[in-house]
This record gives structure tokens, sequence and C-alpha cells, in this order.
């Protein structure tokens, strides 16, 4: 039997706002422990919580990004459990009541386009952070636990799908495509490894026809899109394995090894929580007007597919090289940087797909390394364009900047790496590469036009490059032919 | 001049012209209560250094007095002291010192009153007798035998006994109201949203309310200029929109007072009933327009209260973990075992019912048959309060169906207890300011008289209860002032 899998996915996004969620406590990673605390997120008694408005304008930023509506009333609840790392013994979140709903997100992958429904998007605020003595770290044989209050507050977004996606590749690229959007938002930093952006998949499998919905598990808490994509493909194949065997699928929570690429278990859902949700009574509701809406929309930044559009129409960028550029904010943002330099889209365009994503991928470096700026590019493709460089010296000179972080002017001038286009000097070169192959000469009368490559290389050769192959070209031609 | 005597507004004319100093008064306060609070026990914690300290800088400043200065203040041990034990009359914060005030507190502090301590209550503001303290029961001062009513039974008594000029209590199902009544003093509980909650401990969000325990109305018009007002930490609280002017000596010709006829039926004892009637008569004769009035979903207010105010409470109470402060357990082997151990040692008996009974009503699958239900009635019952007050100004009312009960009389029997709040309670599902003056005595003891007002009127209702006071014309104090007669100075 063939079988299809069902994925949903739940995003949690830390907002970089100024403030915490609900006091004015700043929002920063890391820190000496317990320094950004107040009476509000140390939940001290009788302290009570005051909404973030800019964290509203995140969130309703989002809700927009991800074509939501967005209710005019949404209300907090309160969700309850005891942990040391939840100060208030209740977490203040969102329950039937959600800020945004119903919205979407197209994905493209090998050329086609996957719809991923957003069944909902909810303010909340994150927990404390805690730490176990010992060696592990984990809390499993650890002596004694602290608690952390800095993360306590920090406002999250919590985003869940619907369960539309039908393979791992399409979720990968979902999460690639929400983070991208995320950033373009200038919502969150989204550091997968700092946790402001976590994510959990929630998967079950079907025959391919079924419409009802298998038993799931849940992979939790993945640190990156890669391991999300490998942890499902183990799972759904794991499901897969026990259906055939005739044995059941039990819901639970499961984990990816990612050293061993293992699943194991990690808890039963039957023993779930009963979250007694109610609803927020320190809290009025938000209000979203119908003029706040339009005045966030009116005030978004612009969204990848926008930018697309905008390099395709007013820069001529093929449709391809448009997408690649604008998947990420800071990559698109050092194409405009770089053609605001030299005002030459296409070329830019190129270059930045072939060279300098060729660099970062051969070394796996992130943009942000580069040590090329956006302006020493624009001055190299200036040199290659005036043809003080040739075309292939320059890819050397870009590796070398990548490596060296030197200007091009620098590395051209100390390796002598000017290109001659000087004829009176190639023709001298060309003489002497025609009488010292006499044979290869006669072969090229005889018709082997293709010989021609021979003599350019030799000239290459001498010149270690230099010679400007147009020239060069047209210096042989009319040497061999007269 | 018996100082104890003395109102808040006559000390502070005393204190303006030089006649008695805010130390002379605080000492007379401190005094009376080394006397006295050995056996009423209105106080969890006397300041009195610290007081007298304050009175004499007081005393010493030049220039123009604030407006409360020198005043010789209670404070319920619900609200946040910075630097000051605050128990909540539990052993969970037997210890514990708040890192900040309470804003209501902050702005009276700044008004230059001069606090002498925190006062008794039931643990967590649960219960009507005070006897829910983990410290002990505060006692009656019109009868040492009797209970001062609660939650702020200790407020209420303080004032009583003359061991405060005038206190601070917090209301969530009646607990300003009907120790006010017991104690034959004056209890104001405002429109919610009025006075900022943020630094009183939560007991059920929707319903608390911090307000003035007074010997009159004058009093608690003039406390309610200083506790009023928008807070940035209060997210529930409103600018009140209407000014706190001071009540004026004026009859009651034209207001429109309806009696809550399901509030003076069945369950109010007879003795009440005769002041209450008497009472009435009074305002009538003052001008009154008196009619009947109905609540015809009051019945369900009482269940509808100990589903929702306990729901909250579930939730507001869950942060004593011993995680951050407060009491530990200790000798436990993990984090579930020292929650346990904390919390069955640190909650009394109450608290522990209130906090299961709420547990259990938002519990999945009970949730709508309790909780949501609940919240239905309380619509209802906001619904029956607006048309009520659509036909009249205000509503009266008998503040509690009994007067003071004797100690130990209604303790194993919580249901018996929680219908001392009958009349109460349900203006605080509707949220509107409602006050208690004495109206006469019943068997020697105090009997309150409520009134109910629109939301957010509350000078009217204060300008109404002034009338009211001097109609009523009740002048008794109880035993413990009285038999200072003769001191003074």
């Amino acid at each position: 039997m063939e079988y299809e899998a069902v994925i949903g996915l739940e995003i949690h996004v830390e907002l970089s706002t100024e403030s915490k969620m609900f006091c004015g406590c700043r929002v920063e990673f890391g820190g000496e422990p317990n320094t950004r605390t107040c009476p509000v997120c140390l939940a001290h008694p009788g302290a009570l919580p005051v909404i973030n408005g800019e964290a509203i304008r995140s969130i309703a930023r989002i809700g927009l990004a991800l074509d939501c509506s967005i209710p005019e009333k949404s209300i907090f609840h309160r969700k309850n459990y005891f942990y040391p790392d939840l100060p208030k013994g209740y977490q203040i979140s969102q329950f039937d009541q959600p800020f945004a709903v119903e919205g979407h997100l197209d994905v493209t992958l090998e050329n086609e386009t996957f719809r991923v429904g957003i069944e909902r998007v909810h303010q909340e605020e994150d927990t404390a952070k805690n730490i176990h003595a010992g060696e592990s770290g984990r809390i499993a044989g650890s002596t004694y636990s602290m608690i952390d209050f800095n993360r306590s507050g920090t406002p999250l977004v919590e985003i869940v799908t619907k369960p539309e996606i039908h393979s791992p590749q399409v979720a990968r690229a979902f999460l690639n495509k929400l983070k991208n959007t995320l950033l373009y938002l200038n919502v969150s930093d989204c550091n997968m490894e700092e946790g402001s952006l976590r994510c959990d998949a929630n998967v079950s499998i079907r025959p391919v026809g079924e419409t009802t919905l298998g038993v799931k598990t849940e992979l939790k808490n993945m640190n990156s899109f890669k391991y999300i994509e490998k942890g499902l493909q183990q799972e759904i194949a794991r499901q897969v394995e026990l259906l055939k065997d005739g044995k059941r699928i039990v819901q639970q929570t499961v984990h990816y090894d990612v050293a061993s690429g293992d699943i194991s278990a990690l808890r039963s859902k039957e023993e779930a929580h009963d979250y007694r949700y109610f609803p927020e009574p320190d809290l009025v509701p938000i209000l979203a007007s119908r003029e706040f809406v339009e005045e966030i929309r009116a005030n978004m930044p612009e969204l990848p597919h926008a930018r697309a559009q905008r390099y395709i129409s007013g820069f001529g960028l093929s449709a391809y090289n448009a997408e690649v550029i604008t998947a990420s904010r800071e990559l698109a943002d050092y194409f405009e940087e770089t053609i605001a330099h030299l005002d030459d889209a296409k070329t830019v365009s190129n270059w930045i797909m072939g060279e300098l994503l060729g660099y970062l991928n051969a070394t796996g470096q992130e943009l942000s390394e580069c040590k090329v700026t956006p302006e020493e590019l624009a001055v190299l493709l200036g040199m290659i364009k005036s043809g003080q460089v040739s075309q292939n010296i320059g890819k050397d000179v870009f590796a070398q900047m990548c490596d060296t972080g030197s200007k091009a002017a620098d590395i051209v001038a100390t390796k002598g790496l000017t290109q001659i286009s000087d004829e009176t000097e190639l023709e001298v070169l060309a003489d002497r590469v025609i009488d010292a192959n006499p044979a290869q000469v006669q072969q090229y009368r005889a018709g082997k036009q293709q010989v021609l490559g021979f003599f350019v290389g030799q000239i290459m050769k001498e010149t270690k490059g230099r010679a400007n192959p147009q020239v060069v070209n047209e210096i042989l031609k009319k040497k061999l032919t007269g | 001049m018996n100082l104890l005597r003395l109102t808040a507004i006559e000390a502070l004319k005393h204190m303006e012209e030089g006649t008695v100093s805010s130390l002379e008064l605080t000492d007379a306060y401190l005094s009376q209560i080394s006397s006295h609070d050995s056996e009423v026990s209105a106080y969890l914690k006397v300041t009195g250094a610290e007081a007298r300290h304050e009175a004499a800088a007081i005393d010493a400043k030049k220039g123009e007095r604030a407006p409360l200065a020198g005043l010789p203040t209670a404070i319920k041990d619900v609200l946040c002291t910075e630097g000051i034990t605050t128990t909540c009359a539990s052993r969970m914060l037997e210890n514990f010192k708040p890192i900040y005030t309470a804003t209501c507190v902050r702005q009276m502090m700044e008004a230059d009153i001069v606090t002498l301590g925190k006062t008794n209550m039931d643990e967590f503001a649960m219960g009507s007798s005070t006897e829910n303290s983990a410290y002990g029961p505060t006692r009656n001062p019109w009868d040492l035998g009797r209970v001062p009513g609660g939650s702020s039974g200790g407020s209420a008594a303080a004032v009583a006994a003359g061991e405060a000029i005038w206190a601070l209590g917090s209301d969530t199902g009646g607990s300003i109201r009907q120790p006010a009544a017991f104690c034959g003093v004056v209890g104001l509980k405002p429109t919610y949203g009025s006075v900022s909650r943020y630094g009183l401990i939560a007991f059920a969000s929707s319903f608390d309310q911090v307000g003035p325990i007074t010997k009159n109305v004058m009093d608690a018009a003039l406390m309610m200029r200083y506790l009023v007002g928008k807070d940035p930490l209060d997210s529930t609280s409103v600018a009140h929109p209407a000014e706190m002017k001071m009540p004026v000596k004026r009859d009651l010709s034209g207001i429109r007072m309806g009696i809550v006829k399901e509030l003076v039926g069945e369950g109010i004892d007879p003795g009440v009933m005769t002041v209450f009637n008497d009472a009435v008569e009074k305002l009538k004769a003052a001008g009154a327009v008196i009619g009947e009035a109905s609540l015809p979903h009051s019945d369900y207010a009482l269940p509808a209260y100990y589903i929702l105010a306990p729901a909250e409470a579930s939730a507001n109470l869950a942060r004593f973990d011993g995680v951050r402060f407060g009491l530990r357990a200790g000798d436990t082997n993990d984090v579930t075992q020292m929650y346990e151990q904390t919390r069955s040692q640190g909650f009394g008996e109450e608290v522990k019912r209130r906090i299961m009974l709420g547990t259990y009503a938002l519990s999945s699958g009970y949730y709508d048959a309790y909780y949501g239900q609940a919240q239905k009635v309380r619509t209802l019952i906001v619904r029956d309060f607006g048309q009520a007050l659509d036909e009249y100004d205000l509503l009266i009312s008998p503040t509690a169906p009994t007067t003071a009960f004797g100690l130990g009389e209604k303790t194993d029997d919580p249901l018996t207890m929680y219908k001392s709040d009958i009349c109460t309670i349900p203006v605080n599902l509707a949220g509107l300011p409602a006050i208690s003056i004495p109206a006469g005595l019943s068997g020697g003891l105090p009997v309150g008289f409520q009134i109910i007002g629109k939301a957010f009127t509350t000078p009217d209702l204060l300008q109404a209860a002034y009338s009211a006071e001097l109609a009523f014309g009740f002048d008794k104090v109880s035993p413990l002032i009285e038999g200072r007669d003769q001191d003074g100075i």
C-alpha cells in the first residue's frame, strides 16, 4: 500500500522588541543571569501584566504577511501548569480567540508551488530558562538546577500551519520561506541557536486517497531546518514500517537523534496536561480596529515576492535569479548595495548567483561572514567591464578577495594581473607561437578551425592568462589566414 | 478631647491648626494598640517605631502640609509594602518582604499618611470572619466573643477599636462591607477599575477592589480622592470619570432608592430587618423616594461567584510554589514533591478548598458546565443591575444577613459561612460601587446598611450615603473606645 505523509508545523518566534511582553524589562539574549527581571516577570505577589504595544504591531505584521484575517477582537487566556521556569504557574497565551487566523504561505520547490494553510498566529510569552548543574547539562543526573529569568516574559509568537504539508522537503522549504519572511518583516532575528526560532512538527501517515488523519507523533524542538527534514523522513519511514508490520502507531513525542539518525519515543501523549485555559482577567481584550490594521498594512516592509517582481520588471533579471536573490533579505540587500555602486544589475546578479553563492557554498560560510563588501564587488566588476582585468582573472581575484579580505585593486596591482589588450605586444606574441608551431599552422590552414584554441591557449600560457582573449582571437585569425 | 474619637478630617483640622501634632495622634493610636490589640488581634504587624519616626518627620516639615499628613493608617496585609513583611495571613508568606509598594498605598504615602502596621485577614482574603488567618482570628471590638467579619476583619476591627484612624481593605465578595457592617464602621467598595490593583495580592482578579474602611462617610470620600486613578501598571484600571467631590449637607429629596426584594426576604435575621426597616423610614423622612427593585437572578449569584472566584484564585495562587519566594518545604526529593509539600504546608484549609474548587471548575470536560455557565449567570446579573438602576438612582439592602456571629460558630460549615456574603456578592459580580454604613444596633451589635450605585458614580453614592448617615444619626462606638472617654489631652 502507498502511504501519504501529513505534516503540520508549530513555529515559535521570539520577537525582537525593546521590552518584554508584559513588563518593561529589556529583551536581549544571554547576559548575566537574572539581571533583566522585575516583579512582573518574576511573578511576585500583586504584580500585573501590561500588554506591549510594539509586540502587537509585530504580530500584526506577521499576520498580514501570511495573508491571515485579523479579527477585531482577540483575548489572552491563562494556560495553567506547574514548572520552575514558569513563574506565575500559568503562561499568558491565546486560546480560542487568537490574534490572526486563516492565512497561507506559498512555497516553490522544483518549479512546483505548494500552498500551506496557516491555521492561527497567536501572541504569548516565553518561559525562563532552567540550567541544570552537572556535566550533561540535562536534568537527569544533575544535582541541582538554577533558573535564569532574563528570558521570562519575552514576547513569543506561535504560528500553526494546517496539516497540509505532505513531504519533509516541502516542510523545510516552508520553514525557509517563513524565516525569510520574518527577517524581511524585521520582527525577529530568527536565530535558531539562541532559540529565537523554534519548531515542532506533527506527522502522521495515511493510505493515499484516504481523507481522515492518522495517529500523529510530534517531533519537538528541532534546532535546524535540515534536521527537521531528516527527522521527518526518518519518522515517516518508521510509521510506514509499523503499519506494514501490522502494528499500531502511538500518539507520542519522539526524538530524532542527529548523530545516529535514530528516532526514539520521549513521552506518551496519553498522560497529556489539562491546561485549564480560561480568559486572563488581568488584561483587557486586544482590539485591532480596521484603522489599526490598515495602518500596519500601509507600512509593511517589502516582502520577498514583491521584491522579486521589482527586480524582474525594473532590472530585467530572470525570474530564477530574482527569486534566488530575494530568498534571503540579507542577500537581496547585498545585491541592491552593489548595484548602487555599479549600474549593471544583470552582471551583478550573475556574479552573486555564480561566484558569491558558489564561494559561500564551497566554504560553508554565511553571507554575514563574507569578507567582500558590496562596494568592493562593484569595484572589481567595474575593472572587468572596463577591460582592466579579464573575466577569468576577475574570478580568481574575487576568490582571493573572499579569502583575504584584500581590495580588488591591490590584488591586481601587486600580482600584476592587468589584462593585456595592447595589439603590438600581442602581435609579437602571436608571431612567436605561430613560428614555433608549424604543424598546427598547417592543420589550421587545412580547415581544422578548432586549432585556433590551441594558439589562444599558448598565448594565455605565456601571459599567465592576462591577454585579452577577444583581441588575441582577432590577431590570430588575421595572421593564420593571411 | 479624645483623640481616638476624631475622624480623619477632624484630625487633619486639628493638626493643621496645631492643636494636635502628628506624633501625639500617632502615639494615641499606638497606645490604644498596645493596650487592646492583645485581645482584638487586629494587627499582624505593628510598625510602631517607624510610625513615630514618620509622624515626627511630618511635624518637622516646613511649609504646606500634604493632604493626608499625619493620619495613622492601618493597611490590610494583602497589600504589598516595600520592605515590610506582607503575609496575606498565610504561612506561605510568613517572612515575605515585598520589593515594591502597591500603587494605592504609595499614593496614600505620597500624601503623607503614617503607617501603623498591617492588619489581619482571612488567608489570601478567602473568608467572611477573619478566622481563616494562619496567625489566629481577630475579635470584634463590640464583643470579643464574636468575629469582626472578613476578610478585612483586621482593618474593620482596628478602626472600630480606635487602633487606626482609618484603614485600607479589599473587597472581592464583600470583604470590606461585611466586616465594616459587623464592626459598626463605614466600608466602601469602589467601582471595579477605579483603584489600581497593582500590588494587591490577587484572590480573584476580576472581582478584587481596594477601598476605604473609615469612621464615617466623609473620611471615605477623602480617602477615595487618593486611591483612584488610572495606573499604567494595571491595565484594568481607568481614570475615574467623575471628580471625587466631597459630599455636602443635603437631604435626599427626589433620590429614588430601590429596596432589592431578593435581599430582604428569607435568610435575613429579623433583628437586622428591624434596623433596616427603621432606617428606610428615616430615608423616606429625609425625602428619598423608596420603591421595590428586583434582581431576578440573584439566587444564582452565590453559586456563580463560588465558581468564578475560585477558578481565578486557582491560577492566581499558582505562583506560590516555593521556587522564588516565601515558604519552601525542605527534605524533598524532586520538584513535584517540593511543590506538593510546600503548598500542603503553606496553605490553610479554606485556601486549599477554593483552589480545588477552582481547579475542578476549569478542568477539561467540566469547563462549560461550571465556568461557562457561571460566566453566563454573571452576564445576567449585570443585566439585572442595569435594569434596576434604570429605574432607581440607588439600590439598598442590608449589608449582611446577620450581625457579627460568634467565634467558631460557622467554621465547620463552609456553606453557612459563604451565605454571610449573599447581599454583597451580587455587587462584585457586576463590578458596581457599594457602601456599608452603620444604621443601628440589634442586640447590642451594629447593623450595616448597603447602598449600591451605578458604575463610576462613586461621588453620587458617597453624597447619598452621607445624607443617609445624617438621617440615621448612628453615633455609637465600640466599648473599647468608649472606655477611653476620659483619656486624651
